[in-house]
């Protein structure tokens, strides 16, 4: 399977060349042909929409990308942060939204479970995948990028859990681009009745200043009972646009841990959007934003309550650097059937320069009248008395700043339960902060 | 080396304000000095400067360690050096445990030349010296564990930045109003903790301290070798232990009228805090 490259750009041409490349189930040609006609009726947003109102793309040239055929290699690929001593589960690389390598542990593949690539199982699994599509959790006709994303997905990551089966190590994905590059990547996972898994999901370029398009979705499924821990590190080069559309269905008495850790890119729009479907379920969301150089990083984030009794728990916090920006608008809204809702989000943001931004526009919508729901943001910068403080200690300035920056990530490290990405971030997060 | 803390002829400013108007004092390791005097007189101001808080200024005068020019010094350099000191509000650093500020903190002073990211005292070593002084100190274990002065009690502030002294073993140490916020009993535990810190410090040689203080108390296990009195940004008089005695009882009116000069510039100070 591989991709040809025709001309450059999104054209019906393009997409001829693609869809000829691949060999899929007509259902899903049917689907992917759609979601072109979509993509080819929508123009770019623009700031004159309200969610895109502090995100401006004007200078985004979508014709000056497509998908390449050069067979793509893993020695393109950066060391993974994540996976640093962890024994897996299994592991799968794309690069340039291209399958490259992966394998899953024999045990595993034994009991049922499939992980890899999302381009390969689709055909080989067609069925058993197919309802799953078909839910469409993600709106192919919310913006150009989710109808780009679903016509032309590819390189993407599936990890499907058979009813009642406990994966007890990680998995993990890594999705690569190289300078100029693009990444489709879509990642489904499902998580059926029971079960249970911890999947770590990478996306980086080969080197930090590359350029590039990454247009990506993600679907997280918990069915009733399944425990997901997702952990999300998007360190993308300084000159990727990142745009994403992110969603996670979580079922009756199922619980989804969700963990963003967002370092790379120019500039991210991201939507991350968590649905309580079922009684008792629950949600924990953590973010780590840090932002250097002129990066503006948007993370929309939704906690929707459709059913009584779930909990929701989410906790971003952002340190930012140099002139960059930040701005997270975050929404708890509360069905009308969704009683005795337990929902919380909070936003808190670090200035290590007078010349970022962080905005934080919490947002409540609530139709229930029996709930509990609260939210709160603050906004900072380091005190120049906690810097003196700490050198009177014998703190070199630049230790001081990287302790506090440390100190300030700490509430939501604390939340992270796997060792292995607190201390990823943590180490990405120190070697981020310079002199003040 | 560092046996002489020498401060001469100190003016500092703070915001424009003179507040330090030619403080001269010297002091020797082993020796306790006592500095007190009425409220807004420059003491913490002197502390303050003493550290290189960059919010004071020094606008004339000299201040060396065994010759050595603190002054061409930031903070950090100065800790590193042997200068420390036990601040009224010590700040918050929220996520930051104790135990983990304290260990890259007693690294850097006990290795001066410590680039960051080289390596830390040993655990098991620090554990176990941190331990020991805590139990000293009759502080709680668990104490290690919480995030430096983040929602402390007054008490439980003054006794982590003496626990910080022990663990620092600095050469100099200054302790501004280490026994406000103290009831009786911590009071006499602090004092004696300082004389035994003071005594082991730096390796067997002792520890030159300067006690900043309303009170007395704090001098029972600290016998001052000298007493000085700060007025109007000034050090106005010197004497023994009695000193220190009498200005408790007696307050600070003798002072006054015997320094006329300085009670003008303690009235102008307290004049320029009104107005701004």
């Amino acid at each position: 399977m591989s991709a040809t490259l025709v001309n450059t750009g999104f054209t019906a041409e393009a997409f001829a060349a693609f869809m000829a490349a691949r060999d899929e189930p007509d259902w899903l040609v049917d689907m992917r042909s759609s979601a072109f006609d979509t993509f080819s009726g929508l123009d770019l947003p623009t700031r004159s929409e309200e969610e895109w109102m502090r995100t401006d793309i004007r200078l985004l040239k979508l014709d000056r990308y497509a998908l390449t055929a050069n067979s793509p290699s893993d020695s393109a690929a950066p060391e993974a942060l994540l996976a640093a001593g962890v024994e897996l589960a299994g592991r799968s690389v794309s690069v340039n939204s291209q399958p490259v390598e992966g394998g899953l542990a024999e045990k595993w593949a034994k009991q049922g479970v499939l992980f890899g690539s999302l381009d390969a199982l689709v055909e080989s699994h067609a069925n058993r995948i197919r309802p799953y599509f078909e839910r469409q959790l993600i709106r192919t006709d919310q913006d150009k990028f989710s109808a780009l994303n679903a016509a032309f997905w590819s390189g993407g990551t599936l990890l499907l859990v058979p009813r009642g089966v406990q994966v007890d190590q990680p998995l993990h994905s890594l999705s690569v681009m190289t300078d100029g590059g693009i990444d489709l990547g879509k990642t489904l996972v499902i998580l059926e009745e029971g079960a249970e898994a911890t999947f770590m999901a990478e996306t980086a370029s080969s080197a930090v200043g590359d350029g590039g398009l990454h247009c990506g979705s993600i679907e997280l499924i918990a069915e009733k009972g399944a425990r997901l821990r997702y952990v999300n590190l998007q360190n993308w080069g300084s000159q990727v646009w990142h745009f994403a559309q992110q969603m996670g269905h979580v079922g009756e008495k199922a619980n989804l841990q969700w963990t963003i850790g967002a370092l790379g890119s120019r500039l991210a729009k991201v939507n991350q959007h968590v649905a309580l479907t079922g009684q008792d379920a629950e949600a924990q969301v953590n973010g780590v934003i840090f932002s250097q150089g002129k990066q503006h990083l948007c993370y929309n984030t939704h906690q929707h309550h459709m059913a009584p009794f779930c909990q929701s728990d989410l906790l971003y916090k952002g340190a930012l650097q140099d002139h960059s920006r930040s701005v997270w608008r975050g929404m708890i809204k509360v069905d009308n059937v969704a009683q005795r809702t337990n929902a919380y989000q909070r936003n808190d943001n670090l200035m290590l320069t007078a010349s970022a931004r962080a905005d934080s526009i919490p947002g409540l919508e609530i139709e229930a009248d029996d709930v509990r729901c609260t939210h709160g943001s603050t906004s900072g910068r380091v005190d120049d008395a906690q810097l003196f403080y700490a050198m009177t200690r014998g703190y070199t300035r630049q230790e001081a700043v990287r302790m506090i920056v440390n100190g300030f990530f700490q509430q939501v490290f604390d939340r992270i339960t796997i060792e292995s990405v607190r201390e990823a971030l943590g180490e990405a997060i120190g070697q981020r902060v310079r002199d003040l | 080396m560092s046996d002489i803390l020498k401060i001469t002829d100190l003016h500092v400013a703070v915001e424009g304000k003179a507040i330090l108007r030619g403080v001269n004092l010297t002091i020797r390791r082993g020796e306790t000095h006592a500095l007190m005097g009425p409220n807004g007189s420059g003491k913490s101001t002197l502390g303050n400067a003493v550290m290189g808080h960059p919010g004071y200024e020094v606008t004339g005068g000299k201040m060396e360690l065994s010759g050595a020019d603190v002054l061409a010094m930031d903070a950090t350099e100065r800790s590193r050096a042997g200068i420390f000191m036990a601040f009224q509000r010590p700040m918050a650093i929220p996520g930051v445990k104790m135990a983990e500020f304290l260990r890259h903190a007693t690294t850097n002073v006990r290795n001066p030349d410590r680039k960051e990211g080289e390596e830390l005292i040993p655990m098991r070593q620090f554990r176990k010296e941190l331990m020991e002084k805590m139990e000293q100190l009759r502080m709680d274990p668990e104490f290690a564990r919480r995030y430096v002065n983040d929602g402390f009690s007054g008490g439980e502030m003054k006794r982590a930045e003496i626990l910080q002294m022990a663990m620092l073993r600095p050469s100099f140490a200054i302790l501004d109003e280490t026994d406000s916020g103290l009831d009786v009993d911590a009071v006499k535990l602090a004092s004696q903790s300082i004389a035994q810190i003071g005594r082991e410090a730096g390796g067997g040689k002792e520890m030159g301290i300067l006690i900043i203080t309303h009170h007395d108390k704090l001098l029972d296990h600290n016998r001052p070798d000298f007493t000085h009195v700060m007025l109007g940004g000034k050090i106005v008089e010197t004497g023994g232990v009695e000193l220190a005695h009498e200005l408790y009882t007696e307050g600070y009116d003798r002072i006054r009228s015997a320094y006329p000069d300085a009670a003008a510039a303690e009235q102008e100070m307290a004049e320029e805090v009104a107005a701004s």
